[in-house]
Parts: structure tokens; sequence; C-alpha cells
């Protein structure tokens, strides 16, 4: 047991390690974020009316866009470590291998903090006014992490069963897909109504709706914003468990 | 002296349901002696790295037994992992950390205690060297430097049992040798060592005894100069532009052709010999395009001992068709 947490720690220094010595790493995490902050303000923000500045609306989307993105850095670390003996050797050892799993969930966690750091940064340099408490400012960004989470042993189950760095590469595109077709950019009732059921229903939604009421500054919010926070919460936990296992079982199951 | 690595009949197949690829390994034994060095020879896809696999604990035989210091593999595989490392055929280390970063947390995953890892990194960096390196990222270091950095890895917690997986495979005539003497270092300290190659100059140099693997069983054991007995000496190998050229030349020299255009005639080596063979050649006619005197290769063993030259099993060539 000691062990076990001397093993995730130590997997967990190295996965942030590596991180932060990978310039694809944190460019997806610094710069791209950034630019596309920046993209949806001045070049969406005139078009989309939704009765408050675009900019206190979007911010919080462009938070998990980038959540994403990392995430894909996160299926190509694994897969990497999976496929380049790093794995088998840890399995040679008296450690508890499938740490190496949870030190790369470590470094995402910790990188996207960093990313929503800098996000909100910028954006309240251009206008984003948001109007919280620190404690609204905490659950917000426990929010951001809860959903960064889920959203990295998915990569990590990803990372565990594709055969190629192009496949784990592959999994960009769902990651994209999810925050476009939900509230994030655009108010849910002005999609198509095929993919309004489907945004209403998505775990992106809900957790942008929460991190939006609860930095409020002046976008309308949800009916029962409580009911929205329970829904995003169990959303992140029930994937994140659910995912965390199956990466495990995979990791294990993969000889 | 007693055994500390086993294998007996240990039997393991990849085939999915439906297919029917021969098994990878089919009855393969074998055995390592304390404080020595065995060498599994044998080309690609032979199921080399399969048995080391199994031997480390990361596979299941599909039957069989192996041990290692007596315990079960696969019962008992926590103890097992107490006692040996691997080096596996792809170098296993992080290219964006240093040499040190990556043994300190070799060292750290191998729970020994903070002190002794700073010790033992600062140590081995020094028996490798690699000091001078030892602060830059190991994406900037050289093939057989890694290498080094790997086997060293593998050498923190002074293991009884060392699994090489084709150390040198892909480094040049230098680093090969400094990775040789770091071997028989690790040897004279005790460890035992289970390594895998192709090369038979490479067994020859550092195993008491070879074990010869194709289509996943053992096909010889014994010492390398008892299994270079088995092949035959060094012989001329004389290539014609034509096979007739081949076929003129053979009989004078009491042989048959090899492949068409190639004659060998065995030989001791010495310049009295070589220079006999090379009149009757002269004598014969036809000019040869290419000549040399060649030692017994992995190629003249499996061809002797196995009747085909080394090959991909049919696995493995399957696999690269599909
Ligand atoms: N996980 C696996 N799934 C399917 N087939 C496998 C797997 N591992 C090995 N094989 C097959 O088993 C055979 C033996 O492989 P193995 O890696 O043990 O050979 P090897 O002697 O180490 O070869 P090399 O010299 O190329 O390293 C090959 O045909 C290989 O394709
Ligand atoms: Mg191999």
């Amino acid at each position: 047991m000691t062990y076990l947490l001397s093993d995730v720690s130590t997997m967990a220094a190295r996965s942030l390690r590596l991180v932060s010595r990978d310039l694809d790493a944190m460019i997806t995490a610094v710069v791209l974020p950034v630019v596309i902050l920046l993209m949806f303000v001045l070049v969406f923000g005139g078009a989309v009316d939704i009765g408050t500045d675009y900019i206190n609306y979007v911010t919080p989307g462009v938070i998990l866009l980038a959540a994403g993105f990392g995430a894909a850095n996160t299926a190509l670390a694994v897969e990497h470590d999976m496929s380049s003996g790093m794995v088998d050797r840890l399995r040679s050892m008296p450690m508890t291998a499938w740490t190496v799993l949870s030190g790369h969930v470590v470094a995402s966690l910790v990188k996207n903090l960093a990313t929503t750091a800098i996000v909100f940064g910028v954006s309240m340099a251009i206008g984003f006014r948001p109007e919280a408490s620190v404690l609204e400012w905490l659950a917000a960004v426990g929010m951001i992490l809860l959903f960064v989470g889920w959203i990295t042993w998915l990569a990590a189950l990803v990372g565990v069963l594709v055969r190629s760095p192009d496949a784990a590469g592959g999994f960009t595109f769902f990651v994209m897909f999810l925050p476009y077709v939900s509230s994030a950019f655009v108010p849910v009732d002005t999609l198509p109504s095929w993919l309004r059921g489907f945004a209403e229903h998505q775990p992106v939604t809900p957790v942008i709706e929460t991190v939006r009421s609860l930095l409020s500054g002046g976008v309308p919010t949800a009916a029962d914003p409580v009911g929205v926070a329970v829904l995003a919460v169990g959303w992140c936990l029930g994937l994140g468990l659910v995912f965390a296992v199956a990466a495990g079982l995979a990791f294990r199951a993969r000889r | 002296m007693a055994a500390i690595v086993t294998a007996e009949g240990l039997q393991k197949s990849f085939a999915r349901r439906g297919s029917a690829s021969p098994p990878v390994l089919d009855g393969l034994d074998l055995e390592l002696e304390e404080g020595a060095v065995l060498a599994l020879l044998g080309p690609n896809g032979a199921g080399k790295t399969t048995t080391v696999r199994i031997l480390s604990t990361l596979l299941r035989p599909d039957a069989g037994r192996a041990t290692v210091a007596g315990f079960d593999v696969v019962r008992e595989a926590r103890q097992v992992r107490q006692i040996i490392s691997l080096t596996g055929q792809q170098v296993a280390v992080d290219d964006k950390q240093s040499g040190a970063e990556n043994l300190t947390m070799m060292g750290r995953l191998a729970h020994l205690p903070r002190r002794v890892v700073r010790e033992r990194v600062a140590e081995l960096l020094t028996a490798f060297d690699l000091s001078h390196a030892a602060h830059r990222q190991v994406g900037t270091w050289s093939g057989g430097m890694r290498r080094r950095l790997d086997l060293a890895a593998g050498l923190l917690t002074r293991p009884r049992v060392m699994f090489l997986d084709e150390p040198t495979t892909g480094l040049d005539p230098r680093s090969r040798q400094a990775l040789w003497d770091v071997v028989r270092g690790v040897v004279d300290e005790g460890t035992s060592v289970f390594l895998t190659t192709q090369y038979l100059e490479e067994a020859d140099r550092l195993a008491q005894r070879v074990a010869l693997v194709d289509g996943g069983r053992i096909v010889a054991e014994g010492t390398p100069a008892q299994l270079k007995r088995q092949v035959g000496e060094a012989g001329v190998e004389l290539t014609f532009a034509t096979a007739s050229d081949a076929d003129r030349v053979a009989p004078a020299l009491g042989v048959a052709t090899v492949d068409g255009t190639r004659v060998r005639v065995p030989t001791d080596g010495s310049v009295g010999h070589v220079r006999a063979v090379l009149s009757a050649v002269e004598a014969a006619g036809p000019v040869p395009e290419h000549w040399e005197v060649r030692a017994p290769s992995l190629d003249d063993v499996f061809l002797t001992l196995t009747g085909h030259v080394g090959q991909e099993s049919p696995a493995r060539t399957a696999e690269v068709a599909a």
C-alpha cells in the first residue's frame, strides 16, 4: 500500500516531466487555447447574439475544447508506453504497473489547470467579466477538472487499446466533436432538432452550464442550476469511474 | 551447479480461433545454471522474445512450466519479479528525461530507499561510462549509450537473473564490444544472464551454453565449441557470374554448388590450404566474381542442424503478407 502511493507519485512526476518537455503538448495546452479563444471572440463574436458579450458565454467552452485536444496527447503518450517496451519493463518489476496510467492522468490534470488559468487570464484581459466569489471560482475550476478527469481516463483507455500512434491520434476527432455539439459555443436551441437531442443529453452541456452559472457574468443561466450541477458532476464521476476501470482492465488484459 | 531458470515443455500460440498459424512455442525446454550465461540463438520469429516474455512473467504459457530460483513464473510472479530484471528488445527509456532522471525513476519504482538510489545511480553512470552525459536528455544520446543506459536500468537492484533480449542488435562493432564487457562484468558480480541473439559470434563471446531455437523448440544445445563443431569449420566461398561457371569449378574442388552460383569449400583457414583451393579454381578455368574466407554463420548453423536456412516462421510471414 505504501508502495502503491509511492508508485503513483513516481509515475505522476515522470508524466509531468515528460509533458513539460514535450513542445507539442505545451503548444496544445498553452498556445492553441488562446488562439481559439481569440478566434471565437473576434471572428464569431459579432455574429452570435445571446444577450450578453460573447466572451462571457464562450470562455468555459474554449477550456473544455482544450481539454479535449490535450486528451489526444494523453492517448498518444499511453500508446507509446504500451508499444515502446516501457510497460514491459514496468511489468517485470515488483511495482504496480497500471500506475503508469494514473501518472498520465495526473499530468493531464495539472496541465489543464495551467490551461484554465491562462485562458481565464487572457479572457479577462480582453473583456470577460465574471462575477464569482472565491468559493464559486473553486467550484468552477473543480467542475472543469472533473471533466478533464473523465476525458483523460477515456484517452488512457484509447491509448491502451489502439495498436498504432495514428489510431491514438484519431481520438482527437471524437473529443473535438463533443464540445461543438453542445451549448459550449452556441445556445442549444439554435441547433437543428436532430442534433439538439444529442446536445442536450451529453455531458459537455451540463458541465458548461454549471461553469457559466458559477461565474455568471450576465449570461442567462439554466432554470435549475443546482439540478444541472448535480447532473454534470454525476456525468463526470460516472464516466470517470467507468473509463478508469475499463482502462485498468484493458491494461491487465493486453499482453 | 543448480539451475536458476528452468523451462519445461513451454507451449504458446497466438492463433485466433479459425486461423491455422502454428504455435510460436512448441514444447520448449531449457535450463540456465546459476552464475552462467545462456544464449538463446535463433532467426527472426523463432520465438526468442516470446520465451523471454514468459520467463520474465509478462506472458502466460498455454502449457508447460517455468521457474526462476524455484518460483513458478505464473503462480509466484511476484517473487520472481523481486529477483529478475528485463532489458527488452526495444530500448525502454524516456527520451525526454535525462540519464540520471531515468535511472532514479527506475530505482524508485524498484522500491529502493532514496539514499541507495542516489548511490546506485551515480555508481552505474560511472561504470557504464555515461557520467559525462548524465544530465542531458536521452533523446540526444547515441544508440550505444541508450542501450547501456537501458542495461543499467536493469541493474539498479543487483538482480539474480538478468534477461537480455537481443541487446546488441543495431549497434556498431565498438558499442557491441563495450556492451559485451558490461555483461561480463555483471556476470563476474554473480548475476546469471539469459541472453537472446541472432549472432553466433555474440553467443560465442559471452555464453557458456548456447541453445538453438527454431520452430518454437530447442533444436540443439551445447557449448559454443560443440555447436560449431557440428557445423564444420570456416570455408572458402566463391561466387561466379553464371551457374555453368560454378558447375565447372565445383567438381574440381570435390563439392557441390550452393544456390547455383556459389561454391563453398571447408578450410582450416591456413595460408597453405587456401592457396591450394585457389590454385585448383584457377586450373578449372572460370574466374570467380568474388571470393572470401568465411567463418560459419548462423545461417550455416541452421542449414546444418535444421535442414533449412534460418527463415522467418510461417506465422510471421503470414502477418507481413496480411
Ligand atoms: N502478441 C502477439 N500476437 C500475435 N503474434 C505474436 C505476438 N507476439 C509474437 N507473435 C508471433 O510469434 C512469433 C515469434 O515471435 P517472437 O517475437 O518470439 O520471435 P523472435 O525470435 O523474438 O524474433 P525477432 O528476432 O524478430 O525478435 C512471430 O511469428 C510473431 O509474429
Ligand atoms: Mg525478438
